[in-house]
């Protein structure tokens, strides 16, 4: 239990923050550009936290995978970003949005932290937009809002389907400012391969560079893993192709908490699968659903054209089942409703797998410019992608794997169980509890990068100012790199028969058919088992083409293929650990009379963090339990 | 669907390429054409040969990652797409399609269909940001911005990065790249204070990267997968002389 440690400062819910902050020790502007840090990945959280950093005067290294800055997969969130202005006047708060996303999360995150990223929200808001980032606007000039996922008030900021590109863009921009200024140094192709721990401290990374195969040490009195979810270990998911877990799986295997693993949101509207060669289920944003309606035929297997199915021959199930939220209701209730009428037989296209969001009715009513002004973007990718367009044929939408709320445990100082590793951004479990509301994960990871992570990360290096540069000569760094080159050599050497890219999808049925929206005892036992047998297979079998010392695409997949088959093994001890449901998590064993999710509070109301405890083994479980001082938990209901 | 692929393959950057013939006989229209190649990968790994290295992340057209010149011409031959857009119901049962890297002196070949971009984040950082240090900001809506501004600045930044404008121009111009940030953020009051600085500093680098000059044969908006206006340009020119002028 000592290990954890969640460091919430002590005094009524509104004040902690102020509290902590007061009490945070500084680093003076001097000695800030003798301290490194190094900081792994530019979405949102890395980006904004990288900048920061440098603007504050410290020496950054920052590290990613893709040739630019830019491209990382926050690029790719579409709906908005949530803050708590109230500029609807519709009665939001602090407390509103912190409540939202607790209750969201179905009650499994720290009432502290919640509260801290609803906090800071308007403060990333402000940045953004002083930044240029053209968020919608109305016709006297001041910023538009709109209601997302499950709330009922309007407080998200949005730039048409493109929120992520433009903020983005915005955090970019401001760290291609400080590159130039020469406060921050980019190594973009860079891949992170290990994390350096040297006397108990995170001291540096172990890189390769994507190009050459170089294998590189970088030191820094602090590292910092803005690395992103790894809601690719189901192989078809919303995210980008080469998201993954390695980083985070590389910091769990140096001794690093990983918590709630198991807890990862499928999000309701992906367009759905449509052949076998495909690698990618592109998501529509939520935001569809203020205007579309969802619906499935009344009758089984109906084969007509959805527009020739009369109005009362159609189930508008959500709304049916849930009139309070209707279609809005939280993004794990629809999934599994989807799901739910789809194995029943109820389900639409050539699969059997999908159901409608019809715009019909909102278009005759606002006409089809206010559609097209919303969500024109949203259309034309889906009609790029079907040959349909929506607004003359509903469109059809299925769940897919979309975002991990786990990730790498961290303290309130968004530190991890290894003293200077931190972790921000989707890649830490803090904010999000069991299911993510729309919108605040951007939120978050900017919150993270901008106004959080500066000033806790001061409070630790206040003790290292008279430390000089971590050396790169040391043993540590020695045995890092050669670890590293094994592994490497091991994955060319196998000289077996199947691509990596045929293992990950084998590894993704396996997940999504045990470990994805619903799961139980047996399945995740089997889950367990052929999780195993497939990395036997994959050790054995792997077939990767080309040498270390060149761009080797495949090799690169190999190397995260397999963290993946590991990771996924936590991921089903951590589902079969939790026998209740909360938020995305739903064992079957635990369901009320209707089919709707039953938690269990007396048993489970813990974040579970899992330490590695050697290959092979069986990980560690820790329990954070969680104290909610300021709410009344509740049952979440959207009837 | 059959088709026949004549595919740029190149080493790394100091080696000499060559096209190399290949043969796909299964392949389905509604597949992307990255999908193709990622088929075509698997094969080539089956065989013991070296899959096509090419750039790509998010597939769905909003990263700028991917980029490949396609029968001539970046993306490929459907409007407004990346080529992670671009389906194979664009071309015949039947087809030959030249598959090339972007060809600039700016973006260096680094293997197969993979170029060096590195050139646009130089130019970026010459200049293309809003000088504004994190907890500097003022309230979001002290600043009103006229819808018309905000929907142009939308637009122009919905620009990717992706380099196919660059790919286009005879001249490897970076021209619609420059004017599409820096009327960006001329939008916006706080975005001018900076701008004559802005437009001097990111032309003059990309004089320095070895990008061409405009001489307005339009190629660029017509590949442009975000529908980037040449009239930006028009716009670009005018900062550019303004800021001159005051020189
Ligand atoms: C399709 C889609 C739409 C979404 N829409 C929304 C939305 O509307 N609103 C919202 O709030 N959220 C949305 N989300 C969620 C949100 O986009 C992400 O949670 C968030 O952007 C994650 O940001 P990040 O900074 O944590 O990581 P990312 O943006 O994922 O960045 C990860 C970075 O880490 C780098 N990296 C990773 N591993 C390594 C390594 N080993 N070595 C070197 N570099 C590495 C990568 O190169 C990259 O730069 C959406 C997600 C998806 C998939
Ligand atoms: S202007 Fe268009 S073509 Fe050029 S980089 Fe931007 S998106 Fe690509
Ligand atoms: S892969 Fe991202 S735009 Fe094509």
């Amino acid at each position: 239990m000592s290990k954890l440690n969640a460091k919430i400062p002590e005094g009524p819910l509104a004040d902690k923050w102020t509290n902590h902050k007061a009490k945070l020790r500084l680093v003076n502007p001097a000695n800030r550009k003798k301290l490194d840090i190094i900081i792994v990945g530019t979405g949102l959280s890395g980006a904004s936290a990288a900048s920061t950093l440098g603007e504050l005067g410290y020496n950054v290294k920052v590290f990613c995978y893709q040739d630019s800055p830019r491209r990382a997969h926050s690029v790719a969130a579409q709906g908005g970003i949530n803050a708590t202005k109230n500029y609807k006047n519709d009665n939001d708060s602090v407390y509103r949005l912190f409540y939202d996303m607790l209750k969201g999360g179905d009650f499994r995150a720290r009432e502290a932290n919640v509260y801290r990223a609803a906090e800071v929200s308007n403060q990333v808001i402000d940045h953004y937009t002083a930044l240029g980032v053209p968020f919608a606007r109305d016709y006297g000039g001041l910023i538009e809002n709109r209601s997302f996922g499950g709330v009922q008030v309007s407080r998200t900021f949005y730039a048409k389907g493109q929120t992520g590109q433009q903020c983005l863009i915005g955090a970019y921009s401001a760290l291609s400012r400080q590159i130039a200024k020469g406060t921050v140094t980019m190594y973009p192709r860079r891949e992170m391969m290990d994390l350096v721990i040297v006397e108990g401290k995170a001291r540096g990374i172990i890189a390769r560079n994507l190009i050459t195969g170089e294998i590189e040490r970088h030191s820094a009195h602090a590292v910092i893993l803005a690395t992103g979810g790894y809601g690719t270990i189901y192989y078809l998911s919303t995210l980008a192709l080469n998201s993954n877990g390695s980083s985070a799986w590389r910091a769990f295997k140096q001794g690093a908490l990983f918590a709630n693993p198991s807890f990862v949101q499928i999000h309701p509207t992906s367009i759905p699968v449509l052949n076998d060669h495909q690698c990618k289920l592109t998501l529509m944003s939520e935001s569809l659903r203020n205007d579309g309606r969802v619906w499935v035929p009344k009758q089984k297997g109906d084969k007509r054209n959805p527009n020739d199915i009369p109005e009362d021959e159609r189930d508008y199930y959500l709304e049916r089942r849930y009139p309070a939220f209707g279609n809005l209701v939280p993004r794990d209730v629809a999934s599994r409703a989807a799901k739910e009428r789809c194995d029943a037989g109820y389900g639409v296209g050539p699969t059997g797998l999908s159901v409608y969001l019809d715009f019909r009715d909102a278009i005759n009513k606002k006409g089809r410019n206010a559609i097209e002004d919303n969500y024109g973007n949203l259309f034309e990718m889906y009609e790029k992608i079907t040959g349909e367009s929506p607004y003359e044929t509903p469109m059809r939408i299925y769940p897919a794997g979309h975002y991990t709320m786990g990730g790498l445990w961290v303290d309130y100082n968004l530190m991890t169980t290894i003293p200077g590793l931190f972790a921000i951004g989707e890649a830490n479990f803090s904010d999000h509890g069991a299911n993510r509301l729309g919108a605040s994960s951007l939120m978050q990871t900017s919150g993270d990068g901008y106004f959080i992570i500066p000033y806790t990360i001061a409070d630790y290096l206040a003790d290292d100012i008279r430390t000089p540069k971590i050396s790169v000569n040391s043993p540590e760094f020695e045995n890092a790199e050669n670890g590293v080159k094994e592994r490497i050599e091991k994955l060319l050497s196998i000289g077996g028969t199947e691509t990596a890219t045929s293992f990950h999808k084998r590894l993704g049925k396996i997940m999504w058919d045990y470990c994805g929206m619903v799961r139980n005892e047996e399945g995740l036992k089997k889950a367990l088992i052929q999780l195993d047998e497939l990395k036997e297979e994959f050790w054995k079998n792997l077939k990767v083409p080309d040498t270390a010392n060149e761009l080797n695409q495949e090799l690169e997949k190999a190397n995260r293929v397999a963290d993946f088959l590991e990771l996924g093994k936590l991921l089903v001890f951590d589902a079969l650990n939790r026998r209740e449901s909360c938020g995305a998590h739903f064992r079957e064993e635990s369901q009320t009379e209707n089919g709707e999710a039953k938690r269990d509070d007396e048993h489970f109301s813990y974040v579970a963090a899992w330490e590695f405890a050697g290959d092979g083994k069986e990980p560690i479980l820790h329990k954070e339990e969680l104290k909610f001082e300021f709410v009344k938990l509740q049952e979440r209901s959207y009837k | 669907m059959k088709i026949t692929l004549k595919i740029w393959r190149q080493k790394d950057a100091r080696s000499k390429g060559k096209f190399e013939t290949y043969k796909l006989d299964n392949v389905a229209p509604d597949m992307s054409f990255l999908e193709m190649l990622d088929s075509l990968n698997q094969q080539l790994i089956a065989e013991g040969k070296s899959p096509v290295a090419f750039d790509h992340d998010c597939r769905e057209g909003i990263c700028g990652s991917c980029g490949i010149y396609i029968n001539g011409r970046p993306h490929g031959n459907d409007r407004k797409v990346t080529t992670c857009e671009l389906r194979l119901r664009k071309f015949k049962d039947g087809d030959t399609i030249t598959v090339e890297p972007w060809r600039a002196r700016a973006f260096p070949v680094v293997k197969d269909l993979i170029v060096d971009r590195s050139a646009f984040d130089k130019i970026i950082q010459a200049g293309g940001y809003i000088s504004v240090n994190a907890g500097a900001a003022q309230d979001a809506n002290a600043i009103p911005v006229p819808k018309h501004n905000a929907d142009v600045a939308f637009d122009t930044a919905s620009c990717i990065g992706c380099g196919a404008c660059v790919a286009a121009c005879k001249n490897a111009s970076a021209m619609l790249f420059i004017a599409a940030k820096v009327t960006h953020l001329a939008q916006f009051p706080q975005g001018r204070i900076e701008a004559a600085e802005r437009v001097k500093r990111m032309i003059a680098k990309m004089d320095e990267l070895g990008f061409g000059s405009c001489t307005n044969t339009r190629a660029c908006e017509a590949e442009c997968p975000k529908g980037i206006s040449i009239s930006t340009i028009a716009k670009l020119n005018r900062e550019y002389f303004v800021a001159k002028l005051k020189d």
